[in-house]
C-alpha cells in the first residue's frame, strides 16, 4: 500500500512523516524521528510505557495511527524538558527515586503532566486513580504517587509565584 | 457476608553471592588530568542503583567527592570481567573488586605526593573530601586533584588500580550436601495485615511492615527502594501473579497485561520498614545484599495473615478470590 | 551512618537519575542502525513433537524476506549455559533440530527487511509435526512411563549420580520417633513472570574490522558473551558487547537466548540484525520463575523445638534446566530456614515437563522455600499452642550455629529483626525475647553482642 505524509506538531515544531497506513504514532516517533524517550513496553495498550499527550490529553501512543495526528499539538517527554534543568515533574521523580529502571518514567510523568494540567491539586485518591493504566515493575508505585503529590505543590506555588 | 481482618508475621534469611561462589568481579580505575577516577566494569545497572553505590565505595576509598566518580561499565571491550548482576552479588563483589583497585590506585596517588610533599607515604592522610595532607601537619596539604595532574605532566606516572574479588568456589558433597554455598547473609522479619471480602474473595492487603539487617546500607534512599518495590512484588507473587492458574493444566496461558494480572497503585498497602546494620565481615564496608530478598517475606506474612482473618490455610499461590471462595465454602460445608 | 565514613551511607542522587527523568537513557530498544534486519522467530505450536519436515518456499517468496535459520546453520546447536561453570549435560537447542519440547519453541528464525516482512514470512512457514505426549506435572514426570522430555532419558537434572540435590544433617526417622508432634505441609506456587517493562532483546551489529558489537540488554554481558562464543564457535575476541541499561531484569535477562542466533543472523547476511521479544514472547516464550511443589514435615517437641526437618521439593524447569539446577542446590542450601535443627533431610528435584523452561527469577530457589517454612512455622506454633512470634525465636539460629549443610552460622541477625518488627508494629514481646541476641550460644544469654 502507498505511504502517505502526515504533518502534526511535535514539541511546538512541526514535523513531517512519510508512513504506511496503519503505522502507529509511537513508531513514527521512535523508528523515524528518533524521539525514543516513548518507549516500547507492549504495543498493546497494556503498559502505558508509550504515553504521550495529544492535545495535551493522555494517549496510548501504540494504539494511536499516525494518520490520526495529523494536525495535531503532540508533546512527548523530549519537549516536556526545559532548555536548562528539570521541569518540576521531573525534578520531583529525581528527588524521590520514583524510579528504578526508568523505563515506565517517561510514560508515567507525560500521564502526570496530564492529570496536573486538569486538576493542579490532586489528592493522593486522584494520583493513583489516574496512574491505574500504567505498569512499573519496581518500585511499588509509592515513590511515584509522592513524586506527583511534590511537583504538584511545586508546581502550584511556582503559579502563584512564591517561593518553593 | 463479612470484611475479615488478620495479621501475619514471616521471618527469613537470604544469602549474598552465586551460590557456592567462584564467581569473579573485576574493577580498574585510573586518574585523569583533572583528577578524576574513571571506574571500568562490566557490570550491569539493572535500574537498582549499582553504578551509585560502586561510585560511592569508588569515592569513599579514594578520598575524594563522589562527584569525582565516572562509572563506566557494561562493555567488554574497556570493562574487566564480571560474572553478572544477579544473586544479590553485585554490591558485595563489584564494591569489594573496587575497595581493592581503589586502595591501589590510592597507593600511587600517595607516593607522587609524598614526592611533592616531601613526606613519607605512610606520613600522609586523606581528609575524605578530595585533599591529602601531612600527619600533624594541617598547612602541608594538596589537593588529590592537583597530584593527579603533576602525576601526569611533572612526574609521567600513571594514578591507577587493579582489583578482583572472588569467594572461591565450594564443592558439595553429593552425599550429605556439605557445602559452603554463600558469603553472608541479611535477614528480615514483615508483618503483614489484611483484609479479607467473604463475598467477592478479594483480599486487601492493608500494610506491610518490616525490619530489615542487610549489614551497610551504602545507599539508605535506595535501600528504601528495594525494600518498597519488593513487598509490592511479594503482594503480587502472593495473591495475582501467574502464568498457569490452573497448574499443571497449560491453559489460560497469559499473553499481554490484560492477562497478567499484577496489583495496580490503587490496591498498594501502607509499606513501612526499619532498616538495622550489623556490618558483615567480608562486604565492602560491611556490606550484605538487599536486591532479591525483598519480595519473600512478605508472601508468607499475607499468606498467614489470610489463615489468621478467615481460619482457613491457602498453601497454592497465588491466593486468587476464586481459591478463597472455595476454600470458604470448603470449610463452611465441610467438618471444622 | 558510621561517622568515620564520608560518601558510603549517604543517600546521595543516582548517578543515572538525570537520563531517566529526561527519557535520555539510552535502552537497547532506543538503538537503531542503518540497514538494519529484525529476526522473528518459528515457533512450535505444540507441547511436544517430532518434527517431520520444514517448508520454507512459501516464506522465502514474501517481499523483503532475506533468509532463514535452522538447526543446520548453528555450529554448536546444543549448549547449555551453565556449562561456563561446569554443569554437564549440554542439553538445550538454539533451533530445535528432531523434536521440540515445549509450546514456543524456536525452530526456524527468519530475517527480513522488515519486522512486517519477517512476521510474514514466519506465517508462511509450514512444519510438519507429528504430537508426541506430552507431561505438565513435576510428580507426574517421574512417574514409570511418563514421557522423556530430556535427549538423555530421564526427567530429572542429576546432581553427581543423584536424581535430587540432597542434605542430610543428623537422622530426621529417629527424631521424629522421639517427637511430640508431627507437623506436615504441602506447598504449591505458581509459574511467574518477571515481566520487565522492556522486554529481552539485542542488536548485532557486523564491524569494519570483522567483529561484531551486540547491544544487548542482558544482566551479565560475559555470561552471554562466552556463550554466544561457544554457540557460534568463534573466538571471543571477535565479539564486543555493549549493555549497561536494563529496562527491568529480575533474572529473566541472565538467560542467553537473543544473543546468539542474532549474532549469527549478522555473520551470515552482513548486516545489522535485530531481535526482541515482543511481550507476548516475553510471557509465554522467555523463561519464568519455576512452579514448585514442597513437602515439609517437621517433627516439634511439646515445648515447640523442631527437632527434625524433612523437605522434598519438586522445581518445575520446563523442557530445558537453563539456571534451575543452580537454583535446586541454592534452595537446599537454605530450605531448613533460619532456625537451627539438629536432624534434617532435604532432597531438592529439578524436574523437566514440556512446559515454557524456567529460569532465574529475584530470590531464585529461596523465595518460595521461605513461603512454604514460613507458614509452616505457623502451623508449628498452632500445633503446640504457641503464639507465632514464640515459635520463631525459640527456633531462631544463633551465630556458630551449624547449619543443615554443615556451615557455621554468621552473621546472623533474625533474632534481632524480629524484635524490631515488633517494636515497630507495637507488639509486645516478653522480657526474655527482648533481651535475646544472635551471639554464640555458649557467650551467654544476652552477651556476645554489642
Amino acid at each position: 500500500m502507498a505511504s502517505t505524509i502526515v504533518a502534526f506538531e511535535l514539541g511546538g515544531r512541526e514535523v513531517e512523516v512519510m508512513v504506511k497506513p496503519m503505522t502507529t504514532l509511537q513508531s513514527a516517533l521512535r523508528d523515524q524521528l528518533g524521539f525514543t524517550a516513548t518507549k516500547e513496553g507492549c504495543r498493546q495498550g497494556g503498559c502505558g510505557s508509550c504515553t504521550v499527550l495529544v492535545n495535551d490529553e493522555p494517549m496510548l501512543s501504540c494504539l494511536l495511527p499516525v494518520e490520526d495526528v495529523a494536525g495535531q499539538r503532540v508533546t512527548t517527554l523530549e519537549s516536556l524538558t526545559p532548555t536548562q534543568g528539570l521541569h518540576p515533574l521531573q525534578q520531583a521523580f529525581l528527588d524521590a527515586n520514583a524510579f528504578q529502571c526508568g523505563y515506565c518514567t517517561p510514560g508515567m510523568t507525560m500521564l502526570a503532566q496530564a492529570l496536573l494540567d486538569h486538576n493542579p491539586a490532586p489528592d493522593r485518591g486522584d494520583i493513583t486513580q489516574a496512574l491505574t493504566g500504567n505498569i512499573c515493575r519496581c518500585t511499588g508505585y509509592g515513590p511515584i504517587v509522592r513524586a506527583i503529590e511534590v511537583a504538584a505543590q511545586a508546581m502550584h506555588a511556582g503559579e502563584e509565584g512564591q517561593p518553593r | 457476608m463479612a470484611r475479615l481482618r488478620g495479621t501475619g508475621i514471616a521471618a527469613v534469611n537470604y544469602p549474598t553471592g552465586m551460590n557456592l561462589g567462584g564467581d569473579p568481579s573485576q574493577a580498574l580505575i585510573h586518574a585523569t588530568t583533572s583528577g578524576s577516577f574513571v571506574v571500568s566494569l562490566s557490570a550491569t545497572d539493572l535500574g537498582q542503583g549499582l553504578k551509585t553505590v560502586i561510585g560511592q565505595i569508588a569515592a569513599e576509598t579514594l578520598g575524594v567527592e563522589f562527584g569525582e566518580i565516572v562509572i563506566d561499565t557494561a562493555d567488554t571491550d574497556t570493562g574487566p570481567h564480571d560474572m553478572g548482576t544477579f544473586a544479590s552479588r553485585a554490591t558485595h563483589r563489584v564494591g569489594n573488586a573496587v575497595i581493592a583497585a581503589a586502595t591501589e590506585a590510592r597507593q600511587a596517588l600517595l607516593e607522587v605526593a609524598a614526592e611533592e610533599l616531601e613526606a613519607a607515604v605512610d606520613d600522609l592522610e586523606g581528609d575524605g573530601h578530595g585533599n591529602l595532607l601531612v600527619k600533624g601537619v594541617p598547612t602541608r596539604s594538596v589537593r588529590i586533584a592537583e597530584i593527579a595532574s603533576m602525576a601526569q605532566f611533572k612526574y609521567g606516572r600513571t594514578i591507577a588500580g587493579r582489583g578482583a574479588y572472588m569467594k572461591p568456589k565450594s564443592l558439595v558433597d553429593p552425599e550429605t550436601g556439605a557445602m559452603d554455598p554463600d558469603s553472608t547473609e541479611a535477614h528480615a522479619c514483615t508483618v503483614a495485615e489484611v483484609e479479607v471480602d467473604t463475598e467477592t474473595g478479594v483480599v486487601t492487603v492493608l500494610s506491610i511492615r518490616s525490619a530489615y539487617e542487610v549489614g551497610r546500607q551504602v545507599n539508605p534512599a535506595l535501600v528504601q527502594g528495594q525494600i518498597a518495590g519488593g513487598a509490592w512484588m511479594g503482594m503480587s507473587h502472593a495473591l495475582y501473579e501467574t502464568t498457569a492458574p490452573y497448574y499443571p493444566a497449560v491453559d489460560h496461558s497469559p499473553r499481554d497485561f490484560s492477562e497478567y494480572l499484577m496489583p495496580g497503585p490503587l490496591e498498594m498497602p501502607e509499606i513501612e520498614c526499619v532498616v538495622l546494620e550489623m556490618p558483615s565481615s567480608n562486604g565492602p564496608y560491611g556490606v550484605k545484599g538487599i536486591g532479591e530478598m525483598t519480595a519473600n517475606s512478605p508472601i508468607p506474612a499475607i499468606a498467614n495473615a489470610i489463615y489468621h482473618a478467615t481460619g482457613v490455610r491457602f498453601d497454592d499461590l497465588p491466593i486468587t478470590p476464586e481459591k478463597i471462595l472455595r476454600g470458604l465454602d470448603a470449610k463452611r460445608s465441610g467438618p471444622s | 551512618m558510621s561517622p568515620d565514613l564520608n560518601v558510603v551511607g549517604n543517600s546521595v542522587g543516582r548517578s543515572d537519575g538525570i537520563g531517566h527523568v529526561t527519557g535520555r537513557t539510552r535502552y537497547t530498544a532506543d538503538r537503531s542502525f542503518p540497514g538494519m534486519l529484525h529476526l522473528k522467530m518459528v515457533r512450535s505450536p505444540l507441547h511436544h513433537a517430532r518434527i517431520r519436515g520444514i517448508d520454507l518456499s512459501a516464506a522465502e517468496r514474501v517481499p523483503g524476506f532475506v533468509r532463514a535459520l535452522t538447526a543446520r546453520d548453528v555450529p554448536h546447536n546444543c549448549y547449555t549455559i551453565l556449562g561456563l561453570i561446569g554443569v554437564e549435560p549440554e542439553e538445550e537447542f538454539v533451533l530445535a533440530e528432531d523434536r521440540v519440547r515445549f509450546k514456543g519453541e524456536a525452530i526456524v528464525a527468519i530475517v527480513a527487511e522488515t519486522e512486517a516482512a519477517a512476521l510474514e514470512a514466519v506465517s508462511k512457514v509450514q512444519l510438519d509435526l507429528e504430537e508426541l505426549p506430552a507431561v505438565f506435572d513435576v510428580e507426574e514426570a517421574l512417574e514409570p512411563g511418563a514421557p522423556i522430555v530430556t535427549h538423555w532419558g530421564n526427567n530429572t537434572f542429576m546432581f553427581e549420580g543423584h536424581p535430587c540435590r540432597r542434605v542430610r544433617l543428623g537422622d530426621v526417622e529417629q527424631a521424629f520417633q522421639q517427637a511430640d508432634y508431627i507437623v506436615e505441609g504441602v506447598y504449591n506456587t505458581s509459574p511467574i513472570e518477571h515481566a520487565p517493562l522492556e522486554t529481552t532483546g539485542c542488536i548485532a551489529v557486523p564491524e569494519a574490522n570483522g567483529r561484531y558489537t551486540v547491544y544487548t540488554n542482558t544482566q551479565a554481558l560475559y555470561f552471554s558473551l562466552d556463550n554466544t562464543a561457544i554457540i557460534l564457535q568463534v573466538p571471543g575476541s571477535q565479539l564486543h558487547f555493549v549493555g549497561g541499561t536494563v529496562g527491568g531484569g529480575f533474572g529473566g535477562k541472565v538467560d542467553v537466548i537473543v544473543e546468539p542466533i542474532a549474532t549469527l543472523a549478522a555473520m551470515k547476511t552482513n548486516r545489522p540484525v535485530r531481535y526482541t521479544y515482543s511481550r507476548a514472547e516475553e510471557m509465554q516464550v522467555s523463561s519464568t520463575r519455576s512452579a514448585w511443589r514442597i513437602y515439609v514435615k517437621d517433627g516439634v517437641t511439646r515445648d515447640g523445638h523442631i527437632i527434625a526437618r524433612k523437605v522434598t521439593s519438586y522445581a518445575d524447569s520446563g523442557a530445558y534446566s537453563r539456571q534451575t539446577p543452580y537454583a535446586l542446590t541454592k534452595h537446599a542450601a537454605n530450605a531448613a530456614g533460619p532456625y537451627a535443627i539438629p536432624n534434617v533431610a532435604i532432597d531438592a528435584y529439578c524436574v523437566y515437563t514440556n512446559r515454557q523452561p524456567t529460569s532465574a527469577m529475584r530470590g531464585f530457589g529461596v523465595t518460595m522455600a521461605s513461603f512454604a517454612l514460613e507458614v509452616q512455622m505457623d502451623k508449628i506454633a498452632e500445633k503446640v499452642g504457641a503464639d507465632p512470634w514464640t515459635i520463631r525465636f525459640i527456633n531462631a539460629y544463633h551465630d556458630g550455629d551449624m547449619k543443615p549443610h554443615r556451615k557455621l552460622v554468621e552473621d546472623a541477625t533474625l533474632i534481632e529483626t524480629m524484635q524490631a518488627a515488633a517494636t515497630r508494629v507495637g507488639h509486645e514481646l516478653p522480657d526474655v525475647f527482648r533481651s535475646m541476641t544472635s551471639a554464640p550460644r555458649d557467650a551467654g544469654h544476652d552477651g556476645g553482642r554489642s
